[in-house]
């Protein structure tokens, strides 16, 4: 082992929380594509506010080790609330009815926080999947309010800051969508290297020594699932607003399965995973439907099947040089994805 | 001497077993006390009832006089008790580094913060500095813990029970497993703990117990069966018959 004065490691904690230059790239390439690609606006809004969604999951999964199989439960709320505000021109500024639909999501997430503190994997799984089939069904009864099975129309969106209108090219929307990713980033990205987030990965990792050594662990999984909550409720109002239009597809049990999808695609963990696996799940998804339009969803299919079998991890470790250079101990991960988890 | 620590007619049962039997034990303030007894005598059960990670059947659990049989374990950490594991409890994907953190601004009370950067506490990091360095974890500070060898593992777990500022220190068979030449720095870490922190040391090890402890206590059973000092209990007859007893069987 080499020698590390006991100075220098005291910096160390805090250099994890170092950008590298690499994410300053993903960032420039991410706000320069409003520049390079003005006819790729609707796939890179839908990109914008999928990588947000599943940026919202690996808060709670990468970080906190809560898996979720009905995360549209927020997304849905989220993008009703945004609707629903505007329809009814309760609040006409799309970015505080953005700010409101969020912590809207984030009250309906406190509140069922408390049902997946307890048990195991399987146990949220079915706890959260049935939140999620819960609010779909209460949206479908409630057709006077929510518009039922049609979805709720006649949305009209003013403009944002009451100065950028949602123009017919996306162009405003998405830069609107990624000003709002980028901003949530940063914010997670301070959580999760606080204080608060170090304790998450301990609970994940180890929930019986984190209560040992004097964590709050229920408070501190209701703190995070309430957050993501947020999340994901702003994501799902970015879609509302951005397409003036929501419908109980924004509940459909298929949107938190692919969520899951595409943060496993990108890798749980390091933020980027939802980023990066929304972008690869967009772009393969809009390739295969050109190429079958009926039967896309078999390679969907397929390619799920084969992360399955490859393994989470070793698909992870795709996007793996980006990590180590994203987080400079990203070495210790290194060895977790050469030697399967310890 | 003034008792810290006490179990007032502890029972635990599992089903049919009775894993704590009744148990009335004083521990007193800035002891070295050592539970000892064959396998399955439920040294450990009385750990976790100790700790809050189980509930007694009935009986109570006090600290300083105050009732504490109720509270949750996470609060008997900030009350002062900490404990090691006899099987490692640590944080795989974290290193030393970051648990001695974790633990240490915990303490601190600046666990929850989620906007400072951990590791920008001056306070924080001089007292992470200094346990790192203490338990010679300063040159694997920043590997993966379950990459560590079984020695510093079982280092970091004295070192992060350390990390709570406890009064009270019970440590599960610390130098279970462990290899010989790594053994001495396990000791030494032992042998070091400040004076005032009393201990309550569960060991099978007779030569770290009768170099360590200064009353020993031994159960047999989930129940009290002796109890008194080091030289007392090497000689008394009815314990000798119980290790014996016990060897034969193994």
């Amino acid at each position: 082992m080499n020698d590390i004065s006991p100075k220098l490691v005291a910096g160390r904690l805090v250099a994890r929380a170092h950008w590298h230059p690499l994410e300053f790239l993903f960032w420039a390439a991410a706000f320069a594509s409003i520049w390079l690609l003005p006819g790729k606006y609707l796939i890179l809004t839908e990109i914008a506010w999928l990588g947000l969604f599943a940026l919202s999951l690996d808060l709670i999964l990468g970080y906190a080790g809560i898996v979720s199989l009905g995360h549209a439960a927020f997304f849905g709320f989220g993008a009703y609330c945004a609707a629903l505000l505007a329809k009814h021109e309760i609040i006409n500024e799309p970015v505080l009815a953005l700010i409101v639909s969020g912590v809207a999501a984030m009250l309906l997430g406190f509140v069922t926080s408390f049902l997946v503190l307890r048990g195991s994997d399987l146990t949220r799984i079915m706890v959260t999947l049935g939140v999620a089939l819960l609010l779909r069904e209460l949206a479908n009864r409630m057709g006077w309010l929510t518009g039922g099975a049609d979805g709720l129309q006649g949305v009209e969106m003013k403009p944002i800051l009451g100065l950028w209108r949602f123009d017919m090219f996306g162009h405003n929307g998405y830069v609107y969508c990624l000003i709002v990713l980028f901003l949530l980033f940063l914010l997670a990205r301070r959580i999760v290297y606080s204080p608060f987030g170090l304790s998450l990965q301990a609970i994940k990792d180890n929930p019986l020594r984190a209560s040992a050594v004097g964590i709050n662990v229920n408070l501190r999984l209701v703190a995070i699932y309430t957050i993501a909550a947020g999340y994901a409720g702003i994501a799902g109002a970015l879609l509302a607003q951005t397409s003036a239009f929501a419908s109980l597809a924004v509940f459909d049990f298929e949107r938190s399965a692919d969520l899951l999808l595409v943060l496993i695609i990108g890798g749980t963990g390091y933020l980027y995973g939802g980023l990066i696996g929304a972008l690869i799940f967009k772009i393969l998804q809009d390739w295969l439907s050109h190429l079958t339009p009926q039967y896309w969803p078999f390679w969907i299919g397929l390619l799920l099947v084969v992360i399955v079998l490859v393994g989470r991890e070793r698909i992870g470790s795709w996007t793996l040089p980006f990590r180590t250079l994203a987080n400079r101990f990203d070495w210790r991960r290194k060895e977790s994805f050469g030697g399967g988890q310890a | 001497m003034s008792v810290v620590l006490e179990t007032v007619n502890l029972v635990r049962r599992f089903g049919g077993i009775v894993a704590t039997n009744d148990v009335s034990l004083k521990v007193e303030k800035g002891a070295r006390h050592a539970l000892i007894g064959p396998n399955g005598a439920g040294k450990t059960t009385i750990i976790n009832l100790l700790t809050g990670v189980l509930r007694p059947t009935s009986g109570q659990i006090l600290l300083d006089g105050n009732d504490i049989t109720n509270v949750k374990p996470y609060v008997r950490v900030g009350l002062g008790i900490a404990r090691t594991f006899q099987i490692n409890q640590l944080f795989a994907e974290l290193t030393p580094l970051e648990t001695i953190g974790l633990a240490v601004s915990e303490r601190q009370g600046h666990g929850g913060d989620w906007w400072r950067l951990a590791g920008s506490r001056r306070g924080v990091m001089d007292e992470v500095v200094e346990l790192l360095e203490r338990f010679k974890l300063t040159d694997v500070s920043e590997a993966r813990t379950t990459i560590l060898p079984y020695g510093k593992q079982r280092l970091l777990e004295i070192a992060l029970a350390i990390a709570c500022k406890p009064r009270v220190l019970l440590l599960d068979e610390p130098a279970a497993g462990v290899p010989e030449d790594e053994r001495h720095d396990i000791l030494a870490a032992v042998g070091a703990l400040p004076k005032d922190v009393t201990v309550l040391l569960i060991e099978h090890d007779m030569d770290l117990v009768f170099s360590f402890a200064d009353r020993i206590s031994v159960l047999v059973n989930g129940a009290l069966f002796v109890e008194g000092s080091p030289e007392d209990v090497a000689r008394d007859p009815r314990v000798k018959a119980v290790y014996l007893g016990e060897e034969a069987h193994v």
